[in-house]
């Protein structure tokens, strides 16, 4: 059994000619994205936690609560505490939306923890108009909103979402995406979230379950991943690190905030809406993007040149390399990535353990509640 | 005119006759249905098959198995004996029996078919909203698959009405007891009573029409959302 | 070469067409009862003239619907007399070719009750069910009423009747014992063992003529009318005794 706050899952099973073969531990709080390329089991490991597959050897349990276990335990999907929002949405097309959103509503609100209220998740989620619509005649993300709101209303412990956006158009995935994180911010209900698209695991994800053939490749916090040099996350061409961030002050007079991560304060625009100072915000910096100095620039345009400590480096193919620094003089900060020619780390003599300017370029702010703001140089 | 007086009997055995057998159908056909939608056993296909036995055999082949099957030598005559009787055969009760074996493969695939193709889907969805499988088949399967069972009952009723070699073969043709609109109608062809054979056959299909349609119109009025 | 060839192929032709030219058919309604020995009859038909009489069963007032609208029917064996009288009188059949070709001989059956003592049995009433033809439409039905009539007990079985529509079903229901007793024609139990039987004394009912009769459609068709007449030959009223019926 894991202990408090935790949730524990193992599922080793041939289901077919696929292999399934898995076992990871994340807190219960937070968004945990399940990612790998298709047919890793990604769904397949969602519908193992559901219990809508069966596996003889599987385990799981939330918070000490047992769902399963290889002995003799098997908790229906039905009396599991959970919510599920599928790919499609899956609305009961005889019901109305509202009939919809109340299906599985229990009749006594939960004791053990606050309770989802109906016009809470309703005006959340912004379905009030379409309460008394059939499903049929909404648009496809009208349709996912309702069932997330859906799900919501069991009153659940654990949410499993499956791919809940990848059959949306682009506008509507920016649409939606605040949604989602207004729920991981609203509710205290630990999340599983499957993806293929990288940008939304930087955007909403607190932990990663990294999966590949039906195997666990790595399971870590997000940040962790995104700089561990040895996953694939960090060495491919996107690569990013997510930093969670406090917004301190605004700039008005030029269209900037300042915001506060582990070790430095990064300047970005635009700026937040008013009485957004104390709020959380979510900062993306692109590997490519960060560049490394060994003295501070004595005069530059770009206007993040951050003190760090360079502690780790991997060299990759085509004669680059990538670095991880940690900001902050002692190196005890968040962590950057750095990617470069191999010709610069060795001309300019750089090594772990060396104190370094970072030196960040473009900064990407997700603003919260609206749409995502599009990159911009910080120069 | 007192023609009509003695028409009425066999228009009210039938009606008694399809309404009895339709829903004993609906019942029995459900859970069939359900099970060669849903099942993942091998043998699926081979009792598929078996249900569909009666649509391909002759109704008066059909006929004759079950008149020995309901008749002293079978298990219809044990059941006949709980109360007395020798056999089910010359008795309402006969007939329906009859009437839901031949009828049985024309009310199964209808339903079968809408649970198919309601999937799993809606019915893993409803697990996920704390439906245990009995409720996701009750607020779910069910209302989905509707229009199979509106279709399985107008064909089985239909078909009741219309069946007519597997009564004559198990009825006796008793008037007021098994005498259907079908056989009375083929007992007055062979007596040349042509005014009697007209007036029943033509009430026959006017009856038919009015019945099929408003089903039809029924189904596609239902066809929309409850709100 | 090849010309002998091709002349082969034509002579084969030629006798393969040749050859139904001589063989004749003709298509015979025949009452259900009468099903068996007609069968034996045809072949013997055959064997003797090369001829195929090609058999319909079935209820013959079914049969006389049928002829009235069109059947293609040659030669009609009625289970009775009336229909083929019938079938003269409105036009569908060739006057003067009526002839009764058997005589039909009720049998009271049962693989259920002692029916040795037929007229007893009857009596007695130990039965829930009785089988016989529907009267309306076969003569041996009505004959079975007629005897109960006679023999008093009308009033007491007639609501314990079930009626088949030929005598085919009528001795189905008694076979499997749905019907513990019931009246058919004696041809009927021709090769069937088992149960007990009481031929009904002729007295009883009126005489069940079995008339044949030559329809329209077989008005100058050469084979029709052969059969006709073999029927009336010897070695065809040897095999209708034998099964059970008399004759003129």
């Amino acid at each position: 059994m894991s202990e408090a706050n935790r949730i524990r899952a193992e599922f080793h099973n041939v289901l077919g000619n696929f292999t399934l073969n898995a076992a990871f531990e994340v807190p219960a709080r937070g968004i945990t994205a399940l990612f790998g390329p298709s047919g890793c089991g990604k769904t397949t490991v969602l519908r193992c936690i559901a219990g809508l597959i069966r596996v003889k050897d599987g385990y799981f349990d939330i918070d000490g609560e047992i769902w399963q276990d290889p002995d003799q335990t098997f908790i229906p999907t039905y009396r599991r505490p959970l919510g599920y929002v599928f790919q499609e949405a899956s609305l009961f097309p005889h019901l109305s939306v509202r009939r919809n959103l109340l299906f599985g509503a229990p009749p006594e609100k939960p004791a053990d923890r606050p309770a989802i209220d109906f016009d809470e998740v309703v005006d959340l989620l912004g379905i009030r108009p379409l309460l008394d619509r059939s499903p049929r005649n909404l648009s496809g993300g009208e349709r996912q909103r309702v069932g997330i709101g859906r799900a919501l209303l069991t009153q659940p412990k654990l949410l499993l979402m499956d791919e809940p956006l990848s059959a949306l158009d682009r506008k509507t995935k920016g649409e939606i995406l605040p949604f989602i994180e207004e729920l991981r911010d609203h509710f205290s209900l630990p999340i599983f979230y499957i993806t293929h698209d990288i940008a939304e695991i930087e955007r909403l994800a607190d932990n990663m379950v990294l999966l590949d053939k039906g195997h666990l490749v790595a399971c870590a916090r997000l940040s962790e991943l995104q700089s561990d040099p040895s996953s694939p996350l960090a060495t491919s061409r996107e690569a990013a690190v997510t930093l969670r961030g406090v917004v301190t002050a605004c700039d008005p007079k030029f269209g900037l905030s300042s915001v506060s991560v582990p070790g430095a304060v990064l300047i970005a625009p635009p700026p937040p809406a008013t009485g957004a100072i104390g709020e959380p915000r979510r900062l993306r910096v692109l590997a490519s993007d960060v560049s490394l100095a060994r003295e501070k620039p004595a005069r530059s345009s770009i206007l993040n040149v951050l003190p760090a400590r360079v502690v780790a480096m991997k060299a990759l193919d085509g004669y680059e390399v990538l670095a991880v620094v940690a900001l902050g003089e002692q190196g005890d900060g968040a962590r950057l990535l750095s990617r470069m020619t191999l010709k610069s780390w060795t001309e300019l003599g750089l090594a772990e353990g060396q104190n370094v300017f970072a030196q960040v370029k473009y900064v990407s702010l997700n603003a919260g509640r609206g749409t995502d703001t599009p990159t911009h140089p910080v120069k | 005119m007192e023609t009509l007086a003695h028409l009425w009997p066999p228009v009210r055995l039938t009606l008694e006759l399809a309404s009895i057998t339709t829903l004993t159908l609906l019942v029995i056909a459900t859970p069939l249905a359900w099970w060669l939608a849903h099942s993942k056993a091998k043998g699926k296909e081979i009792v598929a098959t078996i249900v569909s036995l009666p649509m391909v055999l002759p109704p008066t082949v059909l006929g004759f198995y079950i008149l020995i099957a309901i008749g002293p030598d079978g298990p219809g005559g044990w059941v006949a004996s709980l109360w007395g009787a020798r056999t089910l055969a010359f008795t309402f009760t006969g007939l329906v029996i009859g009437s839901v074996i031949a009828a049985l493969p024309t009310v199964v695939q209808p339903i079968r078919n809408a649970f198919q193709a309601v999937g799993d889907r809606p019915l893993e969805a409803a697990a996920t909203l704390r439906a245990s499988p009995w409720q996701a088949f009750w607020r779910v399967a069910l209302p989905l698959a509707s229009p199979g069972f509106l279709s399985g009952a107008v064909l089985g009723f239909s078909h009741t009405v219309g069946n007519f070699g597997v009564v004559l073969m198990i009825g006796g043709n008793i008037p007021g007891r098994t005498r259907v609109m079908s056989t009375a109608i083929f007992d007055y062809v062979e007596t040349m009573r042509w005014q009697e054979a007209n007036i029943l056959a033509g009430g026959m299909v006017v009856f038919a029409f009015v019945v099929i349609l408003s089903m039809i119109l029924i189904e596609k009025r239902f066809a929309g959302a409850r709100v | 070469m090849k010309v002998r060839m091709i002349s082969a192929a034509f002579g084969l032709l030629l006798a393969a067409l040749a050859a139904p030219a001589q063989a004749g058919q003709t298509h015979v309604a025949v009452a259900a009862n009468f099903n068996e020995p007609a069968r034996e009859i045809a072949e013997l038909f055959k064997k003797k003239t090369g001829h195929k009489a090609i058999l319909i069963t079935g209820a013959s007032g079914a049969f006389y619907t049928q002829i009235t609208h069109g059947a293609p029917f040659e030669v009609f064996l009625s289970a009775d007399e009336e229909r083929p009288r019938l079938a003269i009188e409105n036009g569908f059949a060739v006057p003067d070719s009526r002839f009764t070709y058997a005589i039909g001989k009720l049998v009271l059956w049962s693989r259920v009750v002692d029916v040795t003592n037929g007229e007893e049995a009857l009596k007695t009433g130990n039965f829930r069910k009785l089988s016989i033809a529907n009267p309306a439409s076969a003569p041996y039905g009505a004959a079975a009423v007629e005897t109960m009539k006679a023999l008093g007990v009308w009033d007491a079985i007639e609501r314990k009747l079930v009626q088949g529509n030929s005598i085919a079903q009528a001795f189905q229901f008694i076979d499997t014992r749905n019907a513990e007793l019931g009246f058919i024609a004696l041809a009927q139990l021709y090769g069937v063992k088992g149960g007990t039987r009481w031929i009904v004394p002729e007295k009883l009912h009126s005489a069940i003529r079995q008339d044949a009769v030559l329809l329209k459609k077989g008005a100058d068709h050469e084979v029709s009318k052969a059969f006709l007449a073999f029927l009336r030959g010897p070695e065809a009223r040897a095999v209708i005794e034998r099964f059970g019926y008399g004759i003129e």
